[in-house]
């Protein structure tokens, strides 16, 4: 291939030159050219190298369906391989290279491979990892480690970079009446219909210009019709939107657009989006998606130089660059007369073949007088040349007996082998495509979806017919929206060529042995699938996944059809027979940042801080994440460790009193008549005589007995409790009471509200907690022990007038009381709390301290209640009331769950005292260190009352059987193993004397 | 991408919603035989075609909906409030 600028012509712009680098060469090429495009016009021939034999690989197409100048666009953080050089434009500053190869893909080392071709045929990935011997030198997933990482390297798909993406991506929603995809012939008819019926429409065109099959034709009518709808729409307000890219289509009216918005760009300002992943919802879509030209397989089919007759008609008629001097077209159909006679009368000698002895008269007539010299009866046989083609082997006779003919020089060969419609978003909504006999091609069904097809992609060849069906399409469209009956005007028939199409899939001569590729990308030949079928894959999907045909980046966009047609071959079946390969979204590939959108890093989740969070940062504050919250993790004083902190925390706040941020705490108000009733229900203690003025520790099930959560309900009136959950849970128990109330008990009179946003709050432990409170309420009565016993709650006033409620429980082990105020007063009350606690050398405690203070008394967490662990594992089965039912009573008792033998909770010594161990080590039975051993560390701390490591975790049958015995907790990748012992959870003050103080 | 047209709220996307589980399950008394809760909680019919489920309308007015769905095509047939009372009323039209 001598590919040539043309002295004019084309739709680039001449003015406007655009300097870039391929391959770390300066190349030149003009505003409105792609890469492609642009190097072809330098003669550049080689883009790249296939995936496993690393041969050459050029331009095979103008498009989207290209599989053979796949290159690598960008370099540093923004390096993003597999780009389609026959889709990227070119931009000043623009760096590309071709990939698969090294040291370049003009001379790559990596050839090699195809020296081992016969290894390499079909399934060889599977019948590797089977443990198949398929070579000589080894056998199964043993030697399959030894050699991965030299086929990877040697196979590669590009390389992507390893930084994170330094663009920015946008997510965005858009609604419309009428979606039209594709805005050729068909598409802007459609969309022009649709608008002039004052419907809302937005036209989508993945190319950088509106046009389509018009911007490949030179003669000024199509410029006009062109140039006429583009007003039409502007007019009628309809929303036309080019790099945009319909990759799938959903439920309900949903198409996913990718809107490409700066990749054609120098220097994007750097607050505009790289590009935008749009979720449209329309009412009607109309799929004027155009069709594909598609080649046939022969020998050495892959070789630069090689391409679609329609292509070098684009690269002619849009780009102005004469892609070949000496040219042969081979064709079976009637499609490749044009591009012949566009390229004759560029100045290229031309001939062409038919594979048919009855051709178009008419046309070929036209071509013999523009200097074209017509065989008929005559194909490609094989192509030699070793960096791109110089010759043509070519085969005489016909479909059903070709010989070997002639050897004739070529720069450049077209192939036409049929045109398969793009019928890709609809196959995306479940629509099996069906084979039309007539034009060779796979066409929509009858279905029943709100889609209209449009233009080639109905197989209609023609403009004026294409334009017709597009009319029709839009005005289908109009009628469902509007409810009207079809008044429309009838849709052209499918096809339009003067001649049959001859089913030619691929080209051979009796012992004759060739290299016949139907997969340039993945280096599928036409014997891979003879292999397979030979093998036993013999269904289609099985096919796809042996050969990995149409599994490379183009998805087979191209080299399906042929795959299918010589399986037909194989089986003795007619194509329909075989079936075909459901396309999947997306359409063309997406980048990950485009899913990712904003939601990255910080932005990933939300972030929850509660009303004191910069009062605790004010106070020296270690922050930490629990859940969405951002919860004080410890008060680190003078240059002290996380460790440090959290042992003088500890002891402070057993020894005189502790402040901890406690508003994460799910807090939900459950009033109404029927308030005690749900909440008997839903609690498995006993709540229905709860009085007026107290609190109660509660445990949740769910429907299957298994623990839910647990917190705290204080009762204010008759009707009206506050309940707490864990900060894990908030949300759960919300929605579930919600759905107890709404689905299954409406007849009980109770409301449920979260307020957990509503109510700030500050637990207050420790010995001197009574003080402090004294010294922070109004009425320091309010709080002495008879008006506030153990479990009491009251609302009361705040020294500052702040009201306030507050209950006498205690999660740390001492005594202690939650206080809550409204969420705006929050740091009115830390500011009356904290200088009263250090009245008493108190201190500021976060999550480490909680955990500690718990960990001591063995109280749970959402650790030991995992959703795994019944209320006896919790050693919590006292509080299962057997007075009364409730939510998972019922299957509580399920004889799996009342095994002794189950996981318990129990507490964890280290055999020596001054040793360690970790949350998340094994426990196993001495010597019998393996698999999933007997249980499992789910917390640990340094207990300062106990003077030595502590930890909380389940072990089977729990401390009674393991009691005077020596286990192991094993924790092999990270610090070995520790012989601990098993002892009661309740680890410091068991029998709960200090709370009650 | 389903549609679904809550009745308090208008129409809106299921990202909006939570999934609840089957509609059609009506739970035994709380002091019914553990035979009866295990038929309602671990017996479940995999359904193809017209489905009862519960969704709950989660990021907006919080109400528990039941709908007919078609686990094939995701066609919704029918939508009202869980809630027997409110659903009555809103059936009245008052
Ligand atoms: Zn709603």
């Amino acid at each position: 291939m001598s590919g040539s600028r043309l002295p004019d012509g084309g739709r680039i712009d001449r003015s406007a030159a655009v300097e870039f680098q391929w391959d770390n060469r300066q190349v030149s090429g003009f505003k409105g050219d792609t890469l492609a495009s642009a190097l072809m016009a330098h003669g550049e021939t080689i883009f790249g190298r296939s995936f496993k034999y690393h041969r050459p690989r050029g331009i095979m197409s103008a498009g989207v369906e290209e599989s053979g100048a796949i290159v690598t666009v960008g370099r540093g953080a923004r390096r993003d391989p597999n780009v389609k050089a026959t889709t990227q434009e070119i931009y000043n500053g623009l760096y590309a290279k071709g990939q698969n190869a090294w040291p370049n893909v003009r001379r790559d080392l990596g050839a090699v491979n195809s020296l081992f071709s016969r290894f390499f045929s079909a399934g060889f990935y599977y019948k590797t990892f089977m443990g198949i011997p398929p070579m000589e030198w080894g056998k199964g997933t043993g030697i399959w480690m030894q050699y991965e990482k030299l086929i990877r390297k040697a196979a590669g798909m590009g390389v992507a970079s390893r930084e994170p993406d330094p663009d920015i991506y946008d997510h965005g929603h858009l609604f419309c009446d009428v979606l039209v995809v594709g805005s050729g012939p068909a598409g802007l008819a459609a969309a022009v219909e649709a608008a002039k019926a004052g419907l809302d429409v937005v036209l989508v065109e993945q190319d950088f210009e509106i046009g389509g099959d018009y911007l490949n034709q030179s003669n000024t009518e199509a410029e006009q019709k062109r140039n006429t709808a583009i007003a039409e729409l502007e007019k009628h307000g309809a929303r036309v939107m080019t790099r945009t890219t319909a990759f799938g289509l959903y439920d309900y009216g949903v198409a996913g657009l990718l809107e490409r918005v700066t990749d054609h760009l120098s220097e994007p300002a750097s607050h505009i989006p790289r590009q935008r992943f749009l979720t449209l919802r329309t009412k009607q879509t109309i799929l004027a998606t155009g069709a594909m030209e598609r080649t046939v397989a022969f020998g050495n089919n892959d070789i630069p130089g090689i391409m679609t007759a329609a292509a070098a008609n684009t690269y002619v008629n849009r780009f102005g660059v004469l892609p070949g001097k000496q040219i042969i077209v081979a064709t079976n159909n009637d499609s490749a007369y044009g591009p012949a006679l566009t390229l004759a009368k560029a100045g290229a000698e031309v001939t062409l073949l038919d594979s048919r002895t009855s051709i178009p008269a008419n046309i070929s007539g036209l071509l013999e007088t523009k200097g074209v010299t017509v065989k008929t009866g005559a194909t490609a046989l094989n192509a030699n040349g070793k960096r791109g083609i110089s010759s043509l082997d070519l085969a005489t006779g016909s479909r059903a007996h070709w010989t070997s003919g002639d050897t004739q020089e070529c720069d450049l060969l077209l192939m036409s082998g049929g045109w398969s419609p793009v019928v890709n978003l609809l196959s995306h909504r479940g629509v099996r495509p069906v084979w039309d006999a007539d034009n060779l091609c796979f066409v929509a069904p009858e279905y029943d979806e709100p889609i209209q097809m449009a233009g080639s992609a109905c197989a209609i060849w023609g403009t004026s017919d294409c334009e017709a069906s597009g009319q029709a399409a839009g005005a289908a469209a109009v009628a469902e929206i509007k409810n009207q009956s079809a008044s429309s005007p009838s849709a052209p028939n499918a096809g339009g060529w003067e001649t049959p199409i001859d089913p030619l899939y691929e080209v051979s001569v009796e012992g004759k042995q060739l290299k016949s590729f139907i997969d340039p990308q993945h280096d599928v030949t036409a014997d891979d699938v003879r292999l397979a079928h030979q093998e036993g894959f013999v269904s289609v999907e099985h096919l796809k996944r042996y050969t990995t045909l149409g599994m490379a980046t183009d998805q087979g966009k191209m080299g399906n059809i042929i795959g299918l047609a010589l399986m037909a071959e194989a089986l003795g079946k007619e194509i329909p027979q075989v079936g075909t390969t459901t396309f999947r979204p997306p359409y063309t590939p997406i980048s990950l940042g485009a899913l990712t959108g904003r939601g990255k890093g910080a932005h990933f989740k939300g972030l929850r801080r509660t009303p004191m969070h910069e009062w605790n940062l004010a106070h020296g504050a270690t922050m930490t994440e629990a859940g969405l919250w951002q919860r004080p993790w410890y008060f680190a004083r003078d240059g002290e460790t996380i460790t440090e902190a959290y042992i003088r925390e500890t002891i402070s706040t057993r020894e005189t009193v502790g402040l901890v941020d406690v508003t994460s705490l799910g807090k939900i108000a459950i009033q109404g008549p029927d308030a005690t009733e749900l909440i008997n229900r839903v609690y498995s203690n006993a709540f229905a005589k709860l009085p007026v003025g107290k609190a109660r520790y509660g445990i949740m099930l769910r429907d299957d007995g298994i623990v839910m959560d647990d917190g705290t309900s204080w009762r204010f009136s008759d009707t009206d409790y506050f309940m707490t959950t864990t900060t894990a849970h908030a949300a759960k128990v919300m929605v579930f009471l919600e759905e107890l109330l709404q689905t299954r008990w409406s007849n009980l009179k109770v409301h449920v509200t979260s307020v957990s946003e509503q109510w700030a709050g500050s637990a207050v432990a420790g010995p001197k907690s009574r003080a402090v409170l004294e010294a922070c309420v109004a009425d320091p009565a309010s709080v002495s022990n008879d008006a506030l016993p153990f479990m009491g709650v009251t609302e009361t006033t705040l020294k500052n007038g702040v009201s306030c409620r507050i209950a006498r429980i205690s999660f740390s082990g001492e005594m202690a009381y939650e206080m809550y105020v409204e969420s705006d007063y929050a740091e009115s009350m830390m500011d009356l709390l904290w200088p009263a606690a250090q009245s008493f050398d108190g201190c500021l405690y976060g999550t480490e301290t909680l955990g500690a203070l718990r960990i001591e008394k063995g109280h749970v967490t959402g650790v030991e209640l995992d959703g795994r662990a019944t209320i006896d594992d919790a050693g919590l089965g006292k509080m299962a009331s057997d007075q009364k039912s409730y939510i998972g009573s019922a299957l509580r008792k399920r004889p799996d769950l009342m095994r002794t033998d189950r996981p318990q909770l129990v507490g964890i010594f280290p055999k020596d005292k001054s040793e360690k161990f970790k949350a998340g080590s094994v426990l196993c039975a001495d010597g019998k260190v393996e698999g999933h051993g007997d249980g499992w560390i789910t917390a640990v701390t340094h207990s300062p009352s106990l003077g030595h490591w502590i930890g909380l975790g389940y072990i089977n049958g729990g401390h009674d059987q393991w009691t005077g015995q020596t286990v192991v907790a094993a924790d092999p990748v990270r610090t070995g193993n520790t012989n601990v012992e098993i002892v009661s959870p309740h680890m410091v003050d068991p029998s709960g004397e200090r709370m009650r103080g | 991408m389903i549609r679904i047209n809550c009745p308090f709220c208008g129409e809106r996307d299921h990202s909006e919603f939570t999934y609840g589980g089957d509609g059609s399950i009506v739970y035994p008394e709380l002091d019914a035989p553990a035979e009866e809760w295990v038929e309602a909680i671990f017996q479940r019919e995999n359904i193809r075609g017209v489905q009862t489920e519960t969704w709950h309308h989660v990021s907006g007015c919080r109400q528990w909906l039941v709908i007919e769905r078609d686990t094939m095509t995701h066609e919704i047939h029918s939508i009202k409030a869980a809630h027997e009372g409110v659903a009555k009323v809103l059936e009245a039209g008052t």
